[in-house]
């Protein structure tokens, strides 16, 4: 009965294995050859034919690039910008998601909309006057700079909210009638219960701070203050043909992530589907 | 009588509007502040910004009015930049879904080991567009790189991805293609996954075979998800700044200058901070309305189940 999409002949199946791999390869190639490539020495480097299998695994690449460019020092600052942003993020859609799945108060309705319209701003119509604030406010160059754009969440409080809406109310009344207060029973009752859910937005605003682009490109000038996907960039301009070394440095600063991916498969992709389950 | 039990009813609702909302405050304050300072003051400031002209420091000067808007309409660098953008949304929104489709089917086959392939199809999710750029900037490699090499076997000559005005744009979109075709897969992938056995088992006893089946249940029931794909994957597109940055800056002879990216040259270079917010007011209308236009229009032929 389940098995309508399950193929019974072997030639059929055999195929679909072809067709499968043939889609992983080209899905997986980019990084495939990367890291193929941060492996390789000079001289393996400018042979033709590319070298698309590995031939050797010179780990020196990745001493090099670490000696070229400060790239611990990078994934370090990173590392506080998305501990940071998740953290702070965790904490305010919280609170915010608290009071609107368990608090009654007039206007529920207009600042949820108020909510939600930080979802309809794009982020480049707002950088200019930000840009110039976190500059008058001397915060270029600090983690403060890089963090408190994003401190507050609409999607983070949607999700928590929803969440937060299937847990039983009743015993919310019974917990507050019997003089338990709002944050304590936000604290030791509803965080607790919601273990998947925050998860599921740390992973999700930890991965996407780590990977931002264009704020820390323009609030950071120093080097020991760059984040890593704007550092990872002075490998190219100083050794623009040592590919061995720049694609050290990628494979180097993508491994958090990775990481990530492997171990938090489930809340990311959580996360990630969240915006479409909405419809 | 009645009209002083009303008030007094009245005041007492006042009293515990009030109360509510001075319980209710602490927790939505901190975000509510946080908005404000970086979303809503902001774009007032945005706007207000762009009628102004500025020192090198971006401070307010001299009220131009609407100077920069009609500058836009006459620009030809920055119509360029607006054709730039759709050529680069026409490349990536159409490759993402089609790729993303392929990919989510073959991973929704119930075949030993599948969870593997989903894996790789799923793995760009967490790639960042800057290192995405960066992987093929070496692919694009002209003497090294891996494209040339594939098309000098089938008899092509090399091309100058990065560098030819013919292909820069092209060669700027495939990285983001491969980057959101791993969301967009899982999303599809988590669409299909919510359609019922039953419903195939149905088409299999009326004698459908695979590609009925794909063709009348599973796309019909996944174009909610292709819809939520539709409208992210276009703005993200008019947002697109980080592969441009990293691999062409714009070039060659602003082939590859989309909005955002003239938007921070004018700004961070040129120090144009009034008329970038134009600019950036320009693409605020242009993203409301394209959602707007998304929601309305095609959301009508899109079936819910």
């Amino acid at each position: 009965m389940k098995d309508f999409t399950r193929v019974r002949r072997g030639a059929g199946k055999l195929v679909l294995y072809l067709m499968l791999t043939m889609a992983a390869i080209v899905m997986v190639f980019p990084l495939y050859t990367g890291v193929v490539t941060s492996f390789l020495g000079a001289e393996n480097l400018s042979t033709y034919p590319p070298k698309v299998f590995p031939v050797e695994l010179r780990w020196q690449n990745y001493v090099e690039a670490t000696r070229q460019a400060p790239l611990l020092r990078f994934i370090l600052n990173s590392f506080i910008q998305s501990s940071g942003v998740m953290i702070s993020q965790l904490v305010f859609a919280s609170l915010a998601a608290y009071a609107f799945a368990f608090l009654h108060f007039r206007g529920k309705q207009i600042v949820f909309l108020v909510f939600l319209s930080t979802m309809m701003i794009p982020w480049e119509s707002t950088i200019i006057p930000n840009y110039l604030f976190i500059q008058r406010i001397g915060w270029d160059d600090t983690y403060m700079g890089l963090i408190s754009p994003f401190m507050a969440t609409a999607f983070g409080t949607f999700l928590l909210r929803q969440f937060f809406l299937n847990l039983p109310k009743d015993l919310h009344d019974a917990a507050i009638i019997d003089g338990c207060s709002n944050l304590r029973y936000l604290l030791t009752i509803v965080l607790p219960l919601s273990r998947p859910a925050l998860g599921t937005l740390a992973v999700y605003s930890f991965l996407q701070t780590y990977n931002q682009y264009l704020w820390p490109l323009l609030i950071t000038n120093q080097t020991n203050m760059r984040t890593v996907q704007i550092g990872i960039q002075m490998l190219q301009v100083f050794e623009r043909e040592s590919w061995q070394v720049v694609m050290a440095g990628v494979v180097t600063v993508m491994i958090p992530t990775l990481v990530l991916f492997i171990v938090a498969n489930r809340q990311l992709i959580r996360g990630l589907t969240a915006g479409a389950l909405k419809g | 009588m009645e009209l002083s039990l009303r008030r007094s009813t009245l005041a007492r609702q006042r009293r515990r509007d009030l109360a509510d909302w001075l319980r209710s405050l602490p927790y939505l304050a901190p975000s509510l502040i946080a908005f404000a300072i970086f979303v809503f003051i902001p774009l007032i400031r945005s706007v207000i910004l762009s009628l102004y002209g500025t020192n090198p420091i971006g401070q307010m000067t001299t009220f131009v009015g609407l100077k920069y808007y009609r500058r836009l309409l006459t620009s030809p660098v920055y119509h360029n930049s607006l054709v730039v953008t759709l050529k680069f949304v026409l490349y990536t929104v159409p490759g993402v879904l089609i790729v993303s489709l392929i990919l989510a089917t073959l991973g929704n086959l119930r075949l030993k080991g599948i969870s593997i392939y989903r894996i790789a199809f799923a793995l760009t999710i967490s790639i960042s567009g800057a290192t995405a750029a960066l992987l093929f900037m070496f692919l694009y490699h002209p003497v090294i790189g891996v494209f040339n090499y594939l098309l000098s076997l089938v008899g092509i000559s090399p091309i100058a991805w990065l560098i030819d005005t013919k292909w820069a744009l092209f060669a700027v979109a495939v990285p983001r293609i491969w980057l959101q075709s791993g969301f967009a897969t899982v999303v599809l992938l988590a669409g299909m996954q919510g359609i019922s056995d039953e419903l195939y088992e149905a088409a299999r006893i009326d004698g459908a075979g695979f590609w009925q089946s794909w063709r009348h249940i599973t796309f019909p029931l996944i174009t909610p998800s292709l819809f939520f794909l539709l409208v992210v994957t276009t703005l993200s597109a008019f947002q697109t700044f980080t592969e441009v940055n990293v691999l062409t800056h714009g070039g060659p002879i602003d082939s590859t200058q989309v909005v955002v990216h003239e938007i921070y040259r004018n700004f961070y270079f040129n120090g144009q901070y009034g008329y970038a917010s134009a600019q950036a007011l320009v693409l605020f209308v242009i993203i409301m309305v394209l959602t707007i236009i998304q929601f309305g229009v095609i959301e009508k032929r899109v079936y819910y189940a």
